[in-house]
């Protein structure tokens, strides 16, 4: 298949007392979606750290549309736990937020421009809320926020999306609505990486798996591939071991 | 008392107080924000050591202040990475130094209680030229800076993580911001004095953080505040003959109380 996104090779990282990541392979190619299931402390967070850089892997190799991370950032769009952590405090607009994203494009100095602010609009519009441009972010509620943090990522076009438990201590009606929002961005052509409690949830809108248990073990499988006992077996979180 | 621009050093002072007013929110919004105000308060100790050296060696004590509160803020960062999550330890540390030092070089000095005295609580008014030519020059560094740098700044101050991940060199600008601060606080302890600088980064900030919505007005109201705040505080302290950097202080602390309480009103 052509168009592949991410590569990921024999990837093995631990912390100083424990083992994280184990031979980790997978690829994705372009609009594949990536679940990452597991319970905490697997490595699903540790595994995007790692994609994004933020983590060096002890071994193993990544390849980003065919090249190293350095060369693909402004391709790598990122969406954290941040309605979470984030400084309801901080005076700054939603505008303000979103339009930080573009220094990817823009480069150390050069200033905003009237392009740069329709580009933000687009990105709140394709999350619904481009009404709140000019509102504090600190007055928006938990989903909201998140909204705008995925606006964020999507406003310097990214083709390849990972998302860290985005869903994270949002309410329930947030939470079917960003899901929409992410499978609507996937059907549109992006790849997207997402860890999520919500099992469920990612098995509806992923089209490939990685499970991760415990002891470092971990499997890569098309959710096709799944059989409806193994589905069951996830959904009901219990360990799963490897078919065959 | 008269025309009080009859003066020249009335002049110099009001003309070194615009300018300060106008880097030091320019530092003291991401110093505040990125909570980091304390980083203001150990570079003003320690450039009062830096004073007393200046004195000391027969230098101008503003060239002792700024190059040893370059030397806290650099200290500081150095000492933050050893202390982990009690990072603050820092802080409090590279202040200490910097009181202990001015404590005893100024037993060297001869007059050195008024010498020093004098930059612990400003005088303003005794700015030579040379000081001014160096205050200009250095506030047009900061001001220089942290406008190419606005996005930059805006970026880290706000998600430092997000920052990097978008290419930002989060580490350098950090750095820059520090060595700013440093020069920042050196400048202006010859004008509010060593001891009040901090407030002069801290109390515009917070006042416009009770006022404006975003990170550019939060800005420009920093701005404007200090800018009301030091030159109100020139007027009242020539006119009632009280010290112009305690004034400036306590002006600026009124705002931010009277802004606070029509604040909660609404």
């Amino acid at each position: 298949m052509s168009d592949e996104i991410i590569r990921v090779e024999n990837l093995t990282f631990e912390y100083p007392d424990t083992a994280v990541l184990k031979d980790v392979s997978f690829t994705l190619h372009r609009g594949d979606f990536l679940g990452i299931i597991g319970a905490n402390g697997t490595g699903k967070s540790t595994l995007i750290k790692i994609i994004l850089g933020l983590l060096k892997p002890d071994s193993g190799k990544i390849r980003l549309f065919g090249g190293e991370l350095s060369r693909a950032r402004s391709r790598v769009g990122y969406v954290s736990q941040k309605a979470n952590s984030f400084n309801a405090g901080f005076p700054t607009t939603v505008g303000e937020v979103v339009r930080a994203n573009l220094f990817s494009k823009k480069g150390l100095f050069r200033r905003y421009t009237k392009a740069d602010d329709a580009r933000v609009l687009e990105a709140l519009e394709l999350v619904g809320m481009s009404e709140y441009k000019n509102k504090p972010i600190g007055a928006l509620s938990g989903g909201q926020q998140q909204r705008v943090f995925i606006a964020r990522a999507l406003a310097a076009e990214p083709e390849l999306l990972l998302m860290d438990e985005p869903t994270v201590g949002i309410d329930a009606a947030s939470v079917s609505e960003i899901m929409e929002i992410i499978k609507r961005l996937n059907s549109d052509g992006m790849t997207i990486i997402m860890t999520n409690h919500d099992t469920p949830a990612l098995l509806d809108a992923a089209n490939k798996l990685l499970i991760f248990c415990e002891h470092g073990y971990e499997e890569f499988v098309n959710k096709a591939d799944l059989s409806f006992e193994r589905i069951a077996d996830i959904l009901a979180g219990k360990r799963v071991h490897r078919h065959g | 008392m008269g025309n009080i621009f009859a003066h020249a050093f009335m002049i110099r002072a009001f003309a070194a107080a615009a300018l300060i007013a106008v880097s030091a929110p320019c530092i003291g919004l991401p110093i505040v924000l990125k909570r980091f105000s304390a980083i203001g308060d150990a570079a003003s100790h320690s450039a009062l050591g830096g004073i007393a050296f200046g004195l000391l060696i027969g230098i101008n004590p503003l060239v002792g202040a700024v190059l040893f509160s370059i030397a806290a803020v650099l200290g500081i960062e150095g000492l933050r990475k050893k202390f982990g999550a009690y990072s603050e330890i820092a802080t409090v540390v590279v202040m200490s130094t910097g009181i202990g030092l001015t404590a005893v070089l100024s037993g060297f000095i001869k007059n050195g209680a008024a010498n020093i005295n004098s930059f612990m609580f400003g005088s303003i008014v005794a700015i030579s030229d040379f000081e001014l030519i160096m205050t200009v020059a250095l506030s047009a560094l900061v001001v220089i800076v942290t406008t190419l740098l606005y996005k930059e700044i805006y970026a880290l101050t706000f998600d430092e993580e997000a920052a990097a991940l978008c290419g930002i060199p989060v580490k350098a600008i950090n750095f820059l911001l520090m060595l700013l601060t440093a020069i920042t606080v050196s400048v202006a302890s010859r004008i509010v004095g060593a001891l009040m600088i901090s407030s002069l980064l801290v109390i515009p900030t917070a006042t416009a953080m009770l006022v404006a919505k975003s990170y550019k007005k939060t800005l420009i109201f920093s701005i404007i505040f200090a800018e009301l705040f030091t030159l109100i505080g020139l007027f009242v302290s020539y006119y009632l003959n009280l010290r112009p950097g305690g004034t400036i202080v306590l002006i600026g602390a009124i705002a931010l109380v009277v802004t606070a309480f029509l604040k909660r009103k609404s």
